[in-house]
C-alpha cells in the first residue's frame, strides 16, 4: 500500500482531485476577482496602517467555502471529512494563493493535519467540528525569536489536580483573529504537550501584530494561566506528532507561493503583451521577456517538488522533511523573484495602490518568512544532506 | 529482426533491460572516455563505443519503438524505459548521439519509405555514424542565414559551402546538411539532404580546436560535392520545415532512438560528487564543506537537480501541467545551465587545485570540474543559444511578442 503510493506517477493527483481543484478554481474566479480583492482588502492604507485596523475580510465567503468542504479537505472521512490526497490540498492551496484569498483556510488545513497525526477523542471532536461546522484553527507554537523549530515551544504548561495551566506568550499567530480555536504546544517539565484553547478561554487574550501583508492577521497571544481541562489536552507527548506534522506546514505554504507567483507571472505576462513603449509591446523587448522566462523556470520547478513534497507527505517517506524543505526553499525564492519583477517590470503603475500587485507582493513577502525562508531551508538540508559542520574532519 | 517476437509489457520490459544491462555490462574502456559522446577523438574510442552501440541495439534497447522493416524493435512506448535502464545502469553513452536524437526521428517524419529502408538500420546500430551539417561561419542562431549553396545538375545536386561545430564529423559516413537552393526566399530557399560525408569527393573534413585545447570537433568544406537527388529529405524549399523537426528533437521533445544519456548525467549523481569534493577539499585554511556559503549554494544546487527530476514526471501529469509544452521547451535551456552552474561550483570549491589541469596528477577528480566548466558552454551555446531558448519560451509558451 504505501509502495503503492509512493510509486504514484501522478503524486497522488487523480481524478476526484482534479475536479475538486477545478471547482475551488472556479469559485474563486467566480467570486473574488482581482478588482473584489482589491476593493476588499485594500480600498485605502490609513485604516490599517495609520489606524491599526485589522486587513478586512469576508465572513460570507468563509461560510461558503466550509459549505463547500474545502475545511474538510484534510479530515479523515471517519470525522466527516473528505481526505483527499495532500496533492489535492496542494493544488487546492495553489488557487488559494493564485487569488490571494484573506481566510484562515491554511491555519486550519495546518492544524486539521497535526490533530490528524496526533489522534484521539478530542482531536477528532474538533476535526469533525472543523469540517462540518468550519471551526477555524490556527496553532500558537512559535517562540519570540521566530524559531521554526517545531518543539521550540514558548509556553510552559504546570500541572493542577487533572488540568494543566498554560502560561507565556506564543508569537507569529497566523489569522488568530479569525479562528476559534488554538492548538498551543507547551512545555510541561521535559514533555511537550499539546492543547486545544478555545476564543474565549479565561486569561486567554490576542495583541494584535501590525504587519505588511493585507490578506491575514498575525497576533502574539497571551496565555496568563489559561486553565485547560482534560477534554481540551490533545497529547502529553506532542513532540513526535509535531515535527510529522512539520513537512506538510511547509508544503501548504509553498503551495500558497507557488500559486501566487503564477498569478503575478500571468498578470506581468498580460501587462508586458499589452504596454506599448517606444512603439511595440514591453514584451517585445528580451530585458523583459528572458526575465519572464527566468521565472517561470523557477516556479515551475517549485511546483514539480511541491507536488513531490506532497507524495512524500501521504506515503510517510523518511524524506518527508528534506522533499519540504526543498519545496519550501524552491517555492520562496520563485516567489521573491516575480514579485521583484513584477513590480520592476510594470513601471511606475506597480509601485502604486492602483495595482493589485501590492497585494501579493505582501503576502509573499509574509510567506516567504513563514516556517524559514529558503536560505534557512538550504542550512537544514545541509545539515542533513552534506552533514553537520561539526563532524566534518579532513 | 527484432529479437522480439510480441509486443511487451512496460513492466515485463524494464525487467529484461535491467537484467540484460547487469548481465551484459562492458569492460572497461581502452582509453578514458571524454565527458560527452561529441567529444570522441581516437579510433579505440570510437571502435570500443560503437561496438557497445550495436550490442545495445540487438539486445533491442535502441530503435525499440521504430518499426521492425526499418531496423527497429516494433514496440511502443518502451524506449523510454530503455534510456531509464541505460542511464540507471550508469553504462557507457552511445556514440551515434546525433543519429539517434535527431536524424532517426528526422527521417521517420520526412523520409520516404525508400529513404528509412536505406538509412534507418546503420543509424539505430551505430554501424554509421551521423553529423549534424547546419551551422555555418555566418549562421549560428540565425540558421536561416544559411550560404551553403545546392544547384540541380541533372539527378544530382552540386554543393559548395563551409559548415562548422560539426561534432563527430571525422567518423561520420553520413550528415543531415541544410543548404541554400534559391536565393530568393529566406526560409522557402532551404533543401535538407541525407548527404554523404567519408572518403566522399568534393567534402574535406578538418579538425577544430575547442576552449579546452582538445579538438571533438570539426569544420566541413563542400567544393562542388556531388549528392543524388535521391538523398533529398522532403521536398525542394522545405529544407526549414524539416530542420525544425531536427531541433526539436534535439532540445529533447521526444525520446528519440535510444540514449543512455547525454554524457551530462544524472542530476544527483552530479551533487553527490560535489558534495564528496566540499568534504575533501581544503580549501582558504578549512574544509570547504564547513563554509556556510558552500553548504548553501551546494544545496541550491541540489533543489535543482530534485526539481529536474519531479519536473520530468509532472510533464506526464496533464492535470498538473496547464500547458503540455511548458515543462518540454524548457529541458534543454534548464538542463545546459544547470550542469553549467555545477561544473561552476566545482571550480569555486577546488579552490586552488582547480588551477591543476587534468595532466597534474594531483587535480581534483582527474582534473574534471575546470574542464567541465569549459566544456560547458558547448552546451549553452548549441542547439539554439540560451538566449534563443528564452525568446522561444517567452514567445511559444507565455505568448510574448516575436522578438524579429
Amino acid at each position: 500500500m504505501l509502495d503503492n503510493k509512493t510509486a504514484a506517477k501522478d503524486f497522488g493527483f487523480g481524478e476526484d482531485e482534479a475536479m475538486m481543484r477545478d471547482a475551488v478554481r472556479r469559485y474563486l474566479s467566480d467570486n473574488l476577482s482581482t478588482y473584489t480583492l482589491s476593493r476588499l482588502v485594500a480600498q485605502a492604507p490609513e485604516p490599517i496602517y495609520d489606524h491599526g485596523d485589522k486587513a478586512p475580510w469576508d465572513p460570507h465567503m468563509w461560510s461558503d467555502i466550509v459549505q463547500l468542504g474545502w475545511t474538510a479537505l484534510a479530515v479523515e472521512e471517519k470525522a466527516g471529512g473528505t481526505n483527499i490526497s495532500m496533492a489535492g490540498i496542494a493544488a487546492i492551496v495553489e488557487e488559494v494563493g493564485r487569488a490571494a484569498l484573506p481566510s484562515p483556510l491554511i491555519p486550519t488545513v495546518s492544524a486539521s493535519l497535526m490533530l490528524r497525526r496526533v489522534g484521539g477523542q478530542a482531536a477528532d471532536q474538533l476535526l469533525s467540528e472543523i469540517a462540518g461546522q468550519g471551526l477555524a484553527a490556527s496553532l500558537a507554537i512559535t517562540n519570540a525569536s521566530g524559531s521554526w523549530e517545531p518543539t521550540d515551544t514558548p509556553l510552559v504548561a504546570r500541572q493542577v489536580g487533572p488540568d494543566l495551566v498554560l502560561s507565556g506568550r506564543a508569537y507569529f499567530v497566523q489569522d488568530a483573529f479569525k479562528v476559534g480555536v488554538l492548538l498551543a504546544s507547551a512545555r510541561l517539565g521535559d514533555d511537550l504537550v499539546l492543547c486545544a484553547v478555545r476564543f474565549g478561554a479565561t486569561g486567554l487574550s490576542l495583541e494584535q501584530d501590525h504587519i505588511h501583508d493585507l490578506t491575514r492577521d498575525q497576533a502574539t497571544v497571551h496565555f496568563d494561566d489559561v486553565r485547560v481541562g482534560e477534554s481540551a489536552i490533545l497529547s502529553r507527548n506532542a513532540a513526535d506528532a509535531l515535527s510529522a506534522t512539520w513537512p506538510a506546514l511547509l508544503t501548504l505554504v509553498a503551495a500558497d507561493l507557488c500559486g501566487a507567483a503564477e498569478w503575478l507571472l500571468q498578470t506581468t505576462v498580460s501587462y508586458a503583451k499589452e504596454r506599448v513603449q517606444f512603439d511595440r509591446p514591453i514584451g517585445f523587448f528580451q530585458a523583459v521577456k528572458h526575465p519572464l522566462v527566468d521565472a517561470m523556470v523557477g516556479i515551475d520547478s517549485a511546483r514539480s517538488l511541491l507536488y513531490h513534497a506532497a507524495a512524500e507527505i501521504d506515503s510517510e517517506s523518511p524524506q518527508a522533511l528534506t522533499a519540504a524543505r526543498m519545496a519550501k526553499s524552491a517555492a520562496s525564492d520563485a516567489a521573491a523573484f516575480i514579485s521583484n519583477r513584477a513590480i520592476q517590470l510594470h513601471g511606475g503603475i506597480g509601485f502604486t495602490w492602483e495595482h493589485a500587485l501590492h497585494i501579493y507582493f505582501k503576502r509573499n513577502m509574509h510567506n516567504q518568512a513563514l516556517y524559514g525562508d529558503g536560505v534557512y531551508q538550504r542550512r537544514k538540508l545541509a545539515d542533513t544532506l552534506i552533514g553537520p559542520i561539526a563532524y566534518i574532519l579532513l | 529482426m527484432s529479437i522480439f517476437n510480441k509486443a511487451m509489457e512496460p513492466q515485463e520490459f524494464r525487467q529484461y533491460a535491467r537484467q540484460w544491462l547487469v548481465d551484459n555490462a562492458p569492460p572497461p574502456p581502452p582509453e578514458r572516455l571524454p565527458i560527452t559522446p561529441i567529444e570522441v577523438m581516437t579510433v579505440k574510442q570510437r571502435d570500443y563505443l560503437q561496438a557497445w552501440q550495436r550490442q545495445c541495439y540487438e539486445a533491442g534497447l535502441i530503435g525499440t519503438d521504430y518499426p521492425v522493416e526499418y531496423g527497429g524493435h516494433g514496440q511502443s512506448g518502451l524506449q523510454r524505459i530503455a534510456n531509464q535502464e541505460m542511464e540507471r545502469a550508469g553504462v557507457p553513452y552511445l556514440i551515434n548521439i546525433v543519429g539517434l536524437n535527431m536524424v532517426a526521428p528526422t527521417i521517420m517524419k520526412h523520409g520516404t519509405d525508400a529513404q528509412k529502408r536505406q538509412f534507418l538500420p546503420g543509424c539505430l546500430s551505430g554501424d554509421e555514424i551521423w553529423c549534424q551539417g547546419f551551422s555555418e561561419p555566418g549562421a549560428g542562431s540565425d540558421l536561416s542565414n544559411q550560404r551553403t549553396m545546392a544547384v540541380r545538375d541533372g539527378d544530382d545536386w552540386i554543393v559548395n559551402g563551409h559548415k562548422v561545430w560539426t561534432s563527430l564529423g571525422h567518423f561520420a559516413k553520413w550528415m543531415i546538411l541544410i543548404t541554400r537552393t534559391s536565393n530568393d526566399h529566406r526560409y522557402e530557399g532551404l533543401t535538407y539532404f541525407l548527404c554523404p560525408i567519408a572518403g566522399h569527393p568534393g567534402v574535406t573534413v578538418r579538425p577544430l580546436i575547442k576552449i579546452t585545447g582538445e579538438t571533438g570537433f570539426n569544420e566541413v568544406l563542400f567544393e562542388n560535392a556531388r549528392i543524388p537527388d535521391a538523398n533529398r529529405l522532403d521536398d525542394i524549399g522545405k529544407g526549414w520545415t524539416v530542420a525544425m523537426t531536427t531541433l526539436s528533437a534535439e532540445r529533447g521533445a521526444a525520446e528519440g532512438a535510444g540514449s543512455a544519456g547525454s554524457g551530462v548525467g544524472d542530476p544527483a549523481v552530479t551533487i553527490r560528487k560535489l558534495i564528496e569534493l566540499a568534504r575533501t577539499t581544503q580549501r582558504g585554511g578549512g574544509v570547504a564543506a564547513n563554509d556556510p556559503i558552500t553548504r548553501d549554494a551546494i544545496m541550491q544546487r541540489a533543489i535543482l537537480a530534485e526539481g529536474l527530476r519531479q519536473s520530468a514526471k509532472r510533464a506526464r501529469v496533464p492535470a498538473l501541467c496547464d500547458d503540455p509544452m511548458r515543462l518540454p521547451l524548457q529541458t534543454k535551456l534548464v538542463i545546459t545551465e544547470f550542469d553549467q552552474d555545477n561544473a561552476r561550483l566545482g571550480v569555486e570549491i577546488a579552490g586552488a587545485h582547480a588551477t591543476l589541469y587534468k595532466r597534474d596528477p594531483r587535480a581534483p577528480a582527474a582534473g574534471h570540474w575546470p574542464l567541465a566548466y569549459l566544456n560547458s558552454f558547448g552546451n549553452t551555446i548549441a542547439a539554439g543559444t540560451n538566449e534563443i531558448q528564452r525568446n522561444i519560451l517567452g514567445e511559444r509558451v507565455l505568448g510574448l511578442p516575436k522578438s524579429k
